[in-house]
């Protein structure tokens, strides 16, 4: 009697998968007009992230942010995929080169390989790719002039200091996470030359890794460092988490954040300001050029302060004093006239 | 006739039962997580198989993403029927894709000679990787599974000082590419698959499945492998080297490793990256070894179940929005049941084993009273 009862409670799950999958949610993503009153468009965008996700409050989430924008605005069709494995981006990137859509975006310095591979052998498709440059004729490159955004935190990192060390967290030492690291040592340089002597710089090699940035943090603040900024993916969370502890203990630490304004993630009481990557503008301001064949198919864009591609965060004037504000304006003002050319390597 | 009855039997045999039960129960209750949160399972699943089988692109991928699990499969499994447990894959995979790379991009060679060099150094460089650990075990007698995932790290990061100092391409995160002599790519099959990934791995692969089925049953190594295996004090009685054997069997089981990190260099890759984590493909071989009951068919057909299912989750999250790792858990369930065989035992054959010991009960009744 029993076995029967296992099998019909099996069947009757069956039936019930089988009912409800009827009445189940509608594909979220791809309904452009879910509202009904939203535009139309016949246009396809998709997103492939780098290994990360879309979740990972950092320049993945950003791109997919834009895409949305974009699909309310225009009505255009968006979807995103995550590979999971290096041996996925391909597959993933032809997933929407080969299902007929009008542009595929690719974010992060990883796919630079892939997708210079994939807009070879597909010429008619078009391309676009953040945080690398890829010559081929159908591929629109990205490129954000991080030094300059990270020269104005540098700028309030130098002022805000009280010990005059800071410090800077770093994924792997690649060109583009750099320009971080050179744009801050010149803000801060420009404002407090002593503090620049004492910037301690540790890279993890590593964007998802807590622990690594964690243990980072802890080198650097125990050396007598109040400030760091870091420009390392998940790993940064640990360097978050690290100030955090240090703040119960009452030390008087901050964290400057990356990417998007890490301080509706983390909190203000710790996160000093982010320099902003608006890359979701930046998808957006491409993706509309699709429109009209404007497309800057083979050219690479860059998004510096003047392109206001790249910003401090707006929620600043919480934490950063008034005064060291208005110097940030200064200089801001400097960079884009081409008083001061912020180095970037 | 008799074939057919001798297959027949297959299917009477528990233990396949249990593999197609906790397949089944897997992509159950993945449907039901699936419901859940509000996706639609059917379409899903649809969209699933239509990514496996869809083309001739996917179908091409789906191979290619099998072939390195049966590998790794392999490795495990040799090392399970000698009573040993290679969770060191990993590292093997990576020390192979080292040799791999050193052969592909510093020697020069004609072009088929250049890539059997390099599948050879690549296969050696994975089994000494392996052997470091028989040797560990045999002579210091540490526990195999934590050198070996030490060992892991360990490869991992020999990886990154390697690719840094000799091959870094300028203003990237990877090596320098391999010469075109010592690629194994397939071009006429990349052909017909509209550009899938296809390459001589593959063919070697397969063989090396015979092999390993020709290895455990018809050799003397075989044998000894298997005896070791079952109990080493009585193999060591029976006038067996036990410790030869560990070795030997670690190097084979490194070896399948190092050519899984070769294939991905020479057919797939061109390059090795500074990846912040190993691949992950040599944890998936232990779930095919178990699922696959450590035989030849067993492996190859578990092999070609997680390999289509993970490449077919991606088109589960395109085509569904049903997020990749809801396959991850499905895989994780069906290996759950397979590992725990006792828990479907009681689940499905409650009453036969109730009514047994009923009998036993009264049977010993009239003994002991």
């Amino acid at each position: 009697m029993k076995k029967k009862g296992w099998l019909l409670m099996l069947a009757s799950v069956m039936v019930l998968t089988l009912v409800l999958s009827g009445c189940g949610a509608k594909n979220k993503e791809t309904d452009p007009a879910t509202g009904g009153s939203a535009p139309k468009s016949d246009l396809k965008v998709g997103l492939v992230t780098d290994l990360g996700s879309v979740n990972d409050k950092s320049f993945n989430q950003s791109a997919w942010e834009g895409l949305q924008k974009l699909r309310d605005e225009k009505g255009v069709s968006v979807k995103y995929m995550e590979p999971k494995k290096d041996a996925e981006i391909i597959p993933n990137l032809n997933q929407f080169v080969k299902g007929g859509y009008d542009l595929t975006w690719a974010t992060g310095f990883t796919m630079m390989d892939p997708v210079k591979q994939i807009a070879g052998e597909n010429p008619n498709a078009k391309l676009a790719i953040i945080d690398a440059e890829v010559q081929a004729p159908n591929v629109a490159s990205v490129l954000f002039q991080e030094h300059e955004g990270s020269f104005l935190v540098g700028v309030i990192a130098g002022l805000t200091t009280k010990t005059n060390k800071l410090g800077f967290v770093g994924g792997l030492e690649l060109p583009v996470i750099k320009r971080f690291e050179v744009g801050f040592r010149a803000g801060v340089e420009a404002v407090n030359p002593e503090a620049a002597k004492n910037l301690k710089v540790i890279y993890t090699a590593d964007f998802s890794r807590v622990d690594k940035g964690k243990s980072a943090a802890s080198t650097i603040y125990e050396g007598g460092a109040d400030i760091i900024f870091h420009a390392s993916g998940m790993t940064g969370n640990g360097v978050f988490n690290e100030a955090k502890e240090r703040k119960q203990r009452g030390e008087n630490v901050w964290v400057i954040g990356v990417d998007m304004d890490q301080s509706l993630t983390f909190g203000d009481e710790i996160t000093l300001t982010s320099m902003i990557k608006r890359v979701d503008n930046a998808v957006i301001e491409i993706s509309k050029q699709l429109e009209g064949d404007k497309f800057p198919a083979g050219k690479t864009t860059y998004m510096g302060l003047k392109e206001k591609g790249v910003d401090i965060a707006p929620t600043s004037t919480k934490n950063v004093a008034p005064e060291v504000l208005e110097k940030v304006e200064e200089y801001r003002t400097k960079i884009i006239n081409g008083e001061i050319k912020v180095p970037s390597e | 006739m008799a074939k057919l009855k001798s297959l027949m039997n297959v299917f009477r045999q528990e233990s396949i039962w249990i593999s197609i039960i906790s397949i089944f129960l897997g992509l159950l209750i993945g449907a039901i997580v699936m419901l859940i949160g509000g996706y639609e399972p059917i379409l899903a699943y649809q969209s699933m198989i239509e990514k496996i089988v869809g083309n001739p692109y996917d179908i091409g991928e789906t191979i290619r993403s099998i072939m390195p699990l049966i590998l790794t499969g392999l490795a495990v499994a040799v090392a399970f029927r000698g009573g040993m447990f290679n969770i060191g894959v990993e590292g093997q995979i990576v020390m192979g894709s080292i040799g791999a790379l050193f052969v592909g991009y510093f020697l020069d060679l004609p072009p088929v000679l250049h890539a059997i060099v390099a599948i050879v150094v690549g296969a050696i460089f994975g089994g000494l990787w392996g052997m470091l650990v028989a040797w560990l075990k045999t002579s210091r007698g540490i526990n195999e599974v934590v050198t070996c995932i030490m060992l892991n790290w360990s490869a991992l990061y020999i990886s990154h000082i390697v690719v840094r100092m000799f091959m870094m391409e300028e203003g990237t995160a990877r090596s320098k590419l391999i010469q075109d002599s010592a690629s194994i790519e397939i071009p006429f099959l990349i052909q017909w698959f509209d550009g899938a990934r296809i390459h001589w791995g593959f063919i070697i692969t397969m063989l090396l499945l015979v092999g390993y089925s020709f290895y455990m049953n018809k050799t003397k190594w075989g044998y000894e492998l298997r005896a070791v295996g079952s109990s080493k004090h009585a193999a060591h009685y029976a006038g067996i080297s036990v410790n030869k054997t560990i070795h030997r069997t670690f190097f084979i089981s490194g070896m399948m490793g190092g050519l899984v990190g070769t294939f991905e260099i020479l057919g797939v890759f061109k390059y090795l990256a500074i990846a912040p984590t190993t691949s992950g493909l040599g944890f998936d071989g232990i779930a095919v070894a178990l699922l696959g009951m450590n035989t030849a068919i067993g492996i190859l057909l578990a092999a070609a179940l997680f390999g289509a299912l993970m490449y077919g989750s991606q088109g589960m999250s395109f085509g569904a929005d049903v997020p990749g790792e809801v396959i991850r858990m499905v895989v994780s369930i069906i290996i759950f049941f397979a590992a725990a065989p006792g828990m479907l035992r009681v689940l499905f054959k409650l009453r036969r084993s109730t009514r047994r010991k009923e009998v036993s009960a009264r049977g010993n009744d009239s003994v002991s009273h």
